[in-house]
């Protein structure tokens, strides 16, 4: 990132800097620094005066003796891959669809982008009420048997309910960046292919799939951050299941933001947010590293 | 390509449609629900067919989540969120790119470090700090001199509150840091030559040639700071500051009362329609902007 032509000043590059320095000061590196001070240490005993008492790793010992944690931490998971998964499957067919460029695939590809335009809890609430076991699409199954799908009563159901939601949003993003993916590769390469002879089927399994792969690497990363921690995660769960049937939907996002919340347990949800963090600094340590090595400015 | 292969694209289209349904078969749902009555609404099966009561669903969701102010606050909050994102990204890569100084180095990367830190993982303290804005002012002053201020500004229940945490942006930063880079040397050389200073060179050239880049961020922008839910959430406890994203709560049918689907899904729909207008109609900005900035 160097430039020749530069300006000397000292004074107007931090004048420049500066408002964007102070909100990023105020708002993440003091709110940072204070859950990282909560982790390791506790408030004085009935919210007394002094100093909080430092505890070392104490607050994480607790956490990880949680089986509510570990519970949620696997429900994570399972959410984070599925939802991914089921995101990006649906965006790449619908993207090597469109890519083939039919006649009208134009249209197509102007309403699929559609869904990233919708807030998480508006996808929640549109999708609580499509899915709801009274009434909506899936309600005519009670009527062959009773509570054959009830996401309020079963936590299996719940789930699959909250990775519609994320699936759903999330193929919009998927598929612009898949189509724009797919765009950037050269057509002279497809079209000297089918001269030796494959079909559209060829070409997309040893020409496109293998040349769209960063493309794919770096949205698996990016939709494994965003379900596992996302806002978006957030926003589903709490206007869908709000955590529950019974906790079956209590992903990591959710539970440190109610827990900090309701239960007032501070210093928990403080060791559990460090552990997110951790978490993000590796999923964007693996993005960055590789996102770098493709870019290159000339 | 120019070979035929009629079987394999009559088999293209049929999963197009499929997706399209997919896709919009949601929309239409929520839309139809919204036209239907209470009755039609909790008809089981579902009736996909529009009914005729989609004024007084509207009308019935407006006065239950207070919708007017709510979409006002909404309007307000995101354009000022939208135009602070833009005019500090392209403040902050101008002082990165244009300017050597070893700071900058660091500077980059404390605006990129904020992307590792995500509202939800600084819930408490974000909330604590828009609460006693000076409260890290406060402790150094007094850390460093003794002396102990009495300086005090709440965010809570304010715009301010609602719009400053929000601003603050790394992938803006990073696009118009990018968009600094292609720009050839000269046009800087140049405009020394010619005897410009910063100042000049950031506001008559810069940022006109950035007008491309200014849109696209901006539709992205928009739709970011509208889509907003766990701040407002948090912040406003004073309904008259609620947006219109958090009074969609308020539009989920509770478990004893009617399951009114039809108002629920009236409101929905016109609380998610400024951004659908924006991606919709400005697409090629959007997707622009949106495969720019994640590069």
């Amino acid at each position: 990132m160097n430039k020749r032509a530069v300006f000397k000043s000292w004074w107007l590059p931090v004048l420049f800097a500066l408002p964007q320095l102070l909100l990023i000061l105020f708002f993440f590196y003091w709110p940072a620094i204070s859950v990282f001070n909560w982790a390791f240490t506790l408030e004085p005993a009935f919210g007394g005066a002094g100093e909080r008492l430092f505890v070392g790793l104490d607050n994480f010992r607790d956490v990880f003796a949680d089986r509510e944690y570990w519970r949620s931490v696997s429900l994570s998971l399972f959410f984070a891959f599925t939802a991914t998964g089921l995101s990006m499957l649906i965006a790449f067919v619908l993207a090597i669809c469109v890519d083939r460029q039919l006649k009208g695939s134009g249209l197509f590809r102007f309403f699929y982008i559609w869904p990233y335009a919708i807030a998480a809890p508006a996808v929640g609430l549109a999708f609580r009420f499509i899915f709801a076991p009274e009434s909506g699409l899936i309600a005519v199954v009670n009527t062959w048997s009773p509570d054959l799908w009830n996401p309020a009563k079963y936590g299996s159901h719940a789930m699959i309910l909250i990775i519609i939601c994320f699936a759903w949003k999330w193929i919009g993003y998927n598929f612009i960046f898949m189509t724009a993916g797919l765009q950037s590769i050269p057509r002279s390469l497809l079209e000297a292919s089918s001269m030796d002879g494959s079909g559209p089927v060829r070409r997309a399994l040893d020409i496109q799939i293998p040349l769209l792969a960063p493309t794919l690497f770096f949205l698996l990363v990016l939709n494994l951050t965003e379900s596992f921690v996302g806002p978006d995660t957030f926003g589903i769960v709490d206007l869908t299941t709000e955590g529950g049937p019974n906790k079956a939907t209590d992903v990591m996002v959710y539970r440190i933001v109610s827990e900090a919340f309701r239960g007032l347990n501070y210093s928990g949800a403080a060791a559990q947010s460090l552990v997110l963090i951790a978490l993000i600094m590796v999923f964007t340590f693996i993005q960055f590293r590789f996102v770098e090595r493709r870019v290159h400015y000339k | 390509m120019i070979e035929r292969t009629p079987i394999l694209n009559a088999i293209t289209y049929l999963i197009m449609i499929l997706g399209l349904i997919l896709i919009l078969g949601p929309f239409w749902m929520i839309f139809t629900a919204a036209t239907q009555s209470l009755q039609e609404v909790t008809a089981v099966p579902f009736n996909m067919t529009p009914g005729g009561d989609f004024f007084k669903n509207v009308h019935a969701a407006w006065d239950r989540a207070n919708l007017g102010p709510a979409l006002l606050n909404s309007l307000i909050t995101s354009l000022l969120v939208m135009t602070g994102k833009i005019v500090l990204a392209a403040l902050s890569a101008f002082a990165i790119v244009y300017f050597k100084s070893p700071l900058r180095h660091v500077f980059f990367w404390m605006v990129f470090m904020t992307l590792m830190l995500p509202l939800e993982v600084r819930v408490i303290p974000t909330y604590n700090i828009a609460a006693d804005v000076f409260e890290p002012v406060r402790w150094i002053i007094q850390t460093l001199t003794g002396i102990e201020l009495s300086l005090q500004w709440n965010l809570l229940n304010s715009y301010s509150g609602l719009v400053l945490p929000l601003i603050a942006t790394a992938t803006g930063t990073f696009l118009y840091r990018q968009f600094y880079m292609t720009l050839p040397d000269e046009l800087a050389e140049a405009a020394k030559m010619d005897g410009a200073r910063p100042l000049r060179f950031f506001i008559d050239i810069l940022l006109p040639l950035s007008r491309t880049n200014m849109l696209a961020l901006a539709t992205i922008m928009f739709v970011y700071a509208w889509n907003q839910y766990l701040w407002p959430k948090l912040m406003t406890t004073d309904a008259s500051y609620q947006t219109a994203m958090v009074a969609m709560r308020a539009l989920v049918p509770s478990v004893n009362a009617l399951p009114e689907w039809n108002v629920s899904m009236a409101g929905a729909l016109i609380i998610m329609l400024p951004p659908l207008i924006v991606v919709a109609v400005l697409q090629r900005w959007f997707v622009r902007g949106l495969v720019s900035t994640e590069k």
